[in-house]
């Protein structure tokens, strides 16, 4: 005994329905996205929760093999070290006494610190989005951790990219090497700004692309560029990568380089979030 | 009953590996496409109608998690899962080679309309290096998972089918 409803409905109509469904769907995120963020929250509320599960399994399926297939590595490696260690040791205490005295000369010449310290949060990388084209990731902190949207991102030392969109649970970092990305740099030595600017077709290279260099900058191959003070986004002196190639447009009016990035993207397990918003000038 | 919610667990299931598993599964930096293989295989199984309910919801799933254009997605996996119904009519228990051609020749559209609305409307030109570079080893990554996915999934496929037999 199988009861079965069988409702007749032709493929074709629901198809045209469902078309023009999302394509209203589509409509209305264009015009007012702020009123489909409630419904991205609720579907984030129960699918982050599972992403962490899922997250977790596979960091440790990963750890275990790279514990196996590590293991005679490491002991080679250990055995090099022990030999490395003794005479770092030894440089170690001619270094600190070199800092001793940088230290008492920079009291003398009441030097001030190279980076101002911003207060930082650390946060996991959860999720990627799920297909090939982006550079769009997940954390697992959000509005109910004290982030907020524009909020920096970095690892390690360098700038990884800013938070586009925050739900309670979680948040959307955009990456600097997304194609949709721009980022306002300065070159620390010479202070003369630049666009930073993701770029796929450069990725594999693990390069990015850099624009609108003045002409008359004098800049050269392994200068550091930091994030400028013009950004409206970005805090000051974020060290973004080292540049090279440099070349001048056809345009013959500014120079453009490629710059690689030093933070690593392909292993971005950890990542800090600068809980401090540069302060807009329009308020 | 009991095939619906084992269709939306399959969804999420892959949904959650394509999107969190991605630096243990992806190689040279491509990710197979689990949710076009899954829509794909319903569609060959099924018919039309099922494959364009299972794209409208996994496109949703991942519209809803990521995109700022809500319906996307949805709109893209909806038409491929509606047209891969047509292959229905050449379903046969035990071949293996329609649904994994279906499945390279759906990534290529997919691969295809992705770059068209996402990258050559911003004035991206360069189409042969995209397709080296993306769509090409996504399709082959995408149709090695498919051989052994398609299998998994025909199986749960036939085994339900089975069960619902018997009730009758």
């Amino acid at each position: 005994m199988r009861r079965r409803t069988k409702i007749n409905l032709n493929p074709k109509h629901v198809l045209i329905i469902c078309v023009v469904l999302c394509i209203s769907l589509i409509f209305i995120s264009f015009r007012y996205s702020e009123k489909l963020t409630p419904v991205k929250s609720a579907v984030g509320a129960v699918i982050t929760p599972m992403q962490k599960g899922i997250n977790s399994i596979g960091s440790y399926i990963s750890g275990k093999m790279d514990t196996l297939r590590s293991m005679n590595d490491l002991l080679d490696e250990n055995a090099k070290l022990k030999e490395d260690v003794s005479g770092l040791s030894y440089q170690n205490k001619l270094l600190l006494q070199d800092k001793y005295e940088l230290d008492g000369l920079r009291e003398l010449f009441k030097l001030d610190q190279k980076y101002v310290d911003y207060p930082k949060v650390a946060a996991r990388v959860i999720n990627k989005v799920p297909n090939n084209w982006y550079n769009v990731f997940t954390i697992d902190k959000g509005s109910r951790d004290g982030l907020a949207v524009d909020m920096n991102v970095l690892a390690g030392n360098g700038l990884v990219g800013i938070i586009v969109e925050v739900h309670q649970n979680y948040s959307i970092v955009r990456s600097i090497i997304d194609d949709n990305s721009n980022v306002s740099g300065m070159f620390l030595k010479t202070s003369d700004t630049c666009i930073i600017q993701g770029d796929l077709q450069l990725l594999d290279e693990g390069k990015i692309k850099v624009e609108m260099i003045d002409k008359d900058a004098e800049v050269y191959d392994g200068y550091e560029v930091v994030t400028s003070h013009i950004s409206p986004k970005f805090l000051q002196g974020i060290l973004i990568g080292y540049v090279s190639d440099i070349q001048i447009d056809a345009s013959n009016m500014t120079k453009t380089a490629y710059l690689t990035p030093v933070v690593d993207f392909e292993r971005l397990e950890e990542v800090l979030i600068i809980t401090e918003l540069k302060e807009s000038l329009i308020e | 009953m009991k095939r619906l919610i084992i269709i939306i667990i399959e969804i999420i299931l892959c949904y959650l590996i394509q999107s969190s598993m991605s630096p243990y599964i992806a190689l040279a930096n491509v990710m197979p496409n689990l949710l076009l293989i899954l829509v794909v295989s319903t569609a060959y199984m099924r018919g039309r109608m099922s494959g364009l309910l299972v794209g409208l919801f996994s496109g949703l799933l991942i519209d809803l998690s990521f995109g700022n254009i809500i319906g996307f997605y949805a709109l893209l996996y909806m038409i491929i899962g509606y047209l891969n119904g047509y292959g229905h009519r050449i379903y046969s228990d035990d071949d293996y080679t329609f649904p994994i051609l279906f499945v390279a020749i759906s990534d290529l559209l997919y691969g295809f309309f992705y770059y068209v609305f996402e990258f050559l409307l911003r004035g991206r030109l360069n189409i042969l290096f995209y397709l080296r570079r993306i769509v090409l080893p996504e399709i082959i990554y995408t149709v090695v998972i498919s051989v052994l996915l398609y299998k998994l999934l025909h199986m749960i496929n036939r085994h339900l089918d089975r069960v619902a037999n018997e009730e009758v």
